[in-house]
């Protein structure tokens, strides 16, 4: 059986004009190469990790169907989406819903909360009557910790942020989908509710068996929900494997630094004092060869003027630096063989 | 940080910012004192709407209507009161005695002008006075202290990076070496790994200036490598205050427990602590103290009585009926 989604070999590239005379195109790089797949029937709960420019949004939206690849495919069940007839698009929308980060955004101002959630059910006749469909939001709305009579018959802006935000999940939740994506679900949340938000998400995945890609720049809170990880540096893969492996003990260069940098809630630790590691220099995307973190990394040497591929290390994850070049390499670029492995114990 | 006895730089005393709006009186900020510290780096921390932001606009007196500061003192070491200044001392004191990092730092650059050019009018605004190549020297000065070359003077907004915009406008701030530096989440537009450099760079210049920098956010993390103290503000209010490592290890406030212990960190995966209840409306807050609705340990006693601020020992406080003595509230008869 063909996966629930597949990305293979995907890579998105964005044109700039050259200013106003447009003499010069510049080519930007979001997006080098991503191959994964997703399996419908194991839960599995994936972070797509990078800071800003690091394409990680690219890939959930060519994963969404939202943005086509340059190159390379995205399969739903097989059928490549930018190919689907209007049955299997349904099917699509129905198994694959997105949750993004601006909760003001996504509604209409003007209906209540409850067109929202009814909306779902009447597209996609999730519900034989309308009984059936209260009944359905009811239990939507309880199992994301809202109730629903301080909810239903409210407008968007009479709810604050952080229920907002779980409106979304509940109405993502009745359609009963494979996966959701995440894109920055919490970002604009506060402290205080974040907790609940992503407790809201984690429940889906133990619970309900749904699979997630939780996109993000946060590693903190992709720490405290994933299982799997994916940290992309400049539209490619620097390392993956399970979450305890990569934040505990990184091995590419950025993710080290990376992690380091992370301000620890921790009084007392030299986060202030220690020299950063990692030379302070920009380099336009357009000159950027080989090893995409070369020019800021302190370990770079001649080699890293080729793009390294994805070394696959002893405890079963890969990272894409040089420094690992006596192992082997993933083959194919497939993350499918870390992320989709069982997870390991520790 | 040391024990030694600090001397007050900044008394802030019954500070009170409200808002006027068509549903009502909002106290955005509702009687905050607070004493900085000479040359320490103090954190106020607290969710939207907990009154951070308007507390430093306050102090800069940029507060816009609908707002206005209904009350309180801010007073300098030398008896300035910085709620009390003039139109036009309020411009006199800007950068000289208080200066600010803005969040954002694409926003408070002139896009059209080189940042060389900004630096040195902005001087030249507040009163300094030179020739041109003096100016042109100072600025390369001021870029080498924040870690930029000097070449950096003659280029747009445009062409700097993120993180080298928020070094310019770091430069800028400590011009005409003011004591007193506001930095309002200055990195929170930028990746993790030049957070770091500017939040290293802001921490050297403030030693070297011997400045207080008072930095408002949201991220804890954040503040408890930054900060030497912390103030945790909730609803407009300041409900604690102590050293970084007291309030972190000994959060005393109901409110500060749940915040820190909601904390993701790299300890715990797969368990998910928030903070029960929705935060506050400053239009509809409740009786007595502003966090009893929410708060776990709240007796009948806190929905009727607004607790002060008690003194829990030398720069520690709190905000909160449990650690206030009865007999304090007794109303006489």
């Amino acid at each position: 059986m063909p996966p629930l989604l597949d990305a293979s070999h995907v890579r998105k590239v964005y044109r700039g004009g050259g200013g106003l005379l447009g003499a010069q195109t510049t080519e930007t790089v979001a997006v080098d190469d991503f191959t994964l797949a997703i399996d419908g029937d194991t839960p599995s709960f994936t972070t797509i990790a990078g800071e800003s420019g690091s394409g990680k949004t690219t890939i959930a939206r060519m994963l969404l169907g939202v943005q086509p690849p340059t190159s390379g495919t995205v399969r739903y069940r097989g059928i490549d989406i930018g190919q689907m007839d209007k049955e299997q698009m349904r099917a699509f929308r129905q198994d694959v819903q997105a949750i993004f980060q601006d909760p003001f955004e996504v509604y209409n101002p003007f209906y209540k909360i409850d067109h929202i959630l009814t909306t779902p059910i009447e597209k996609f006749g999730l519900a034989k009557s309308p009984q059936q469909a209260a009944e359905q939001i009811d239990v939507a709305l309880r199992t994301v910790g809202l109730r629903p009579d301080e909810t239903l018959g409210r407008y968007p802006h009479q709810l604050s942020g952080g229920q907002r935000q779980r409106i979304t999940i509940a109405r993502a939740l009745l359609l009963k989908p494979k996966l959701i994506i995440a894109d920055e679900p919490v970002s604009m949340v506060d402290a205080s509710l974040r907790a609940t938000i992503l407790a809201n998400l984690h429940k889906l995945y133990t619970d309900f068996g749904i699979s997630f890609i939780y996109i993000t720049h946060d590693l903190t809170t992709a720490y405290q929900v994933s299982e799997k990880i994916v940290v992309l540096y400049h539209g490619t893969v620097a390392e993956a494997g399970g979450v305890e492996q990569v934040i505990k003990d990184p091995k590419h260069p950025y993710t080290r630094e990376l992690i380091r940098s992370i301000p620890v809630p921790d009084p007392g630790s030299a986060w202030i004092e220690e020299a950063v590691e990692e030379r302070d220099v920009e380099v336009p995307d357009a000159e950027l060869q080989g090893c995409r973190y070369a020019p800021r990394c302190v370990h770079a040497e001649e080699r890293c003027t080729r793009v390294p591929p994805l070394y696959r290390l002893d405890d079963g994850r890969v990272a894409s630096c040089v420094l690992y070049d006596k192992h082997e390499a993933l083959a194919d670029g497939d993350l499918t063989q870390i992320i989709g492995a069982p997870q390991q114990k520790d | 940080m040391n024990n030694q006895a600090r001397e007050v730089m900044l008394d802030i005393q019954g500070l009170e910012v409200h808002f006027e709006t068509r549903r009502g009186l909002a106290r955005a900020v509702n009687d905050v004192d607070l004493q900085l510290y000479k040359g320490e780096r103090f954190g106020l921390v607290g969710e939207s709407g907990s009154g951070k932001t308007t507390m430093i606009l306050a102090l800069l007196r940029m507060i816009k209507t609908p707002g206005f500061i209904a009350g309180g003192r801010a007073v300098f070491d030398d008896g300035t009161d910085l709620l009390a200044l003039s139109p036009e001392d309020v411009r006199k004191n800007r950068l000289r005695r208080v200066a600010m990092v803005p969040q954002g730092a694409m926003n408070s650059l002139n896009p059209v002008m080189r940042i060389g050019q900004q630096m040195a009018l902005t001087m030249r605004e507040h009163g300094e006075v030179g020739t041109g190549e003096e100016f042109e020297a100072r600025v390369a000065k001021l870029l080498d202290q924040v870690g930029l070359v000097p070449e950096v003077a003659d280029l747009y907004p445009h062409e700097l990076s993120g993180g080298m915009k928020q070094r310019a406008c770091i430069a800028q701030a400590i011009s005409l070496s003011p004591r007193l530096i506001l930095a309002d989440e200055p990195t929170s537009a930028l990746d993790v790994v030049v957070q770091r450099q500017i939040m290293q760079t802001l921490r050297q210049l403030q030693l070297q200036l011997g400045a207080t920098v008072l930095l408002v956010g949201h991220d804890m993390g954040l503040m408890a490598q930054f900060a030497e103290r912390v103030g945790i503000m909730y609803g407009g209010k300041l409900v604690e205050v102590g050293s970084v490592a007291d309030v972190f290890r000994n959060p005393q406030h109901p409110y500060t427990q749940l915040l820190i212990s909601s904390i993701p960190s790299f300890e715990r995966r797969g368990t998910f602590q928030g903070i029960p209840g929705v935060g506050l409306s400053l239009l509809d807050s409740p009786s007595g103290c502003l966090f009893h609705p929410r708060c776990p340990q709240a007796t009948e006693r806190c929905a009727h009585v607004e607790p002060g601020l008690t003194q829990l020992g030398p720069g520690r406080q709190v905000s909160c009926l449990l650690y206030e003595k009865e007999e304090t509230h007794a109303a006489p008869s």
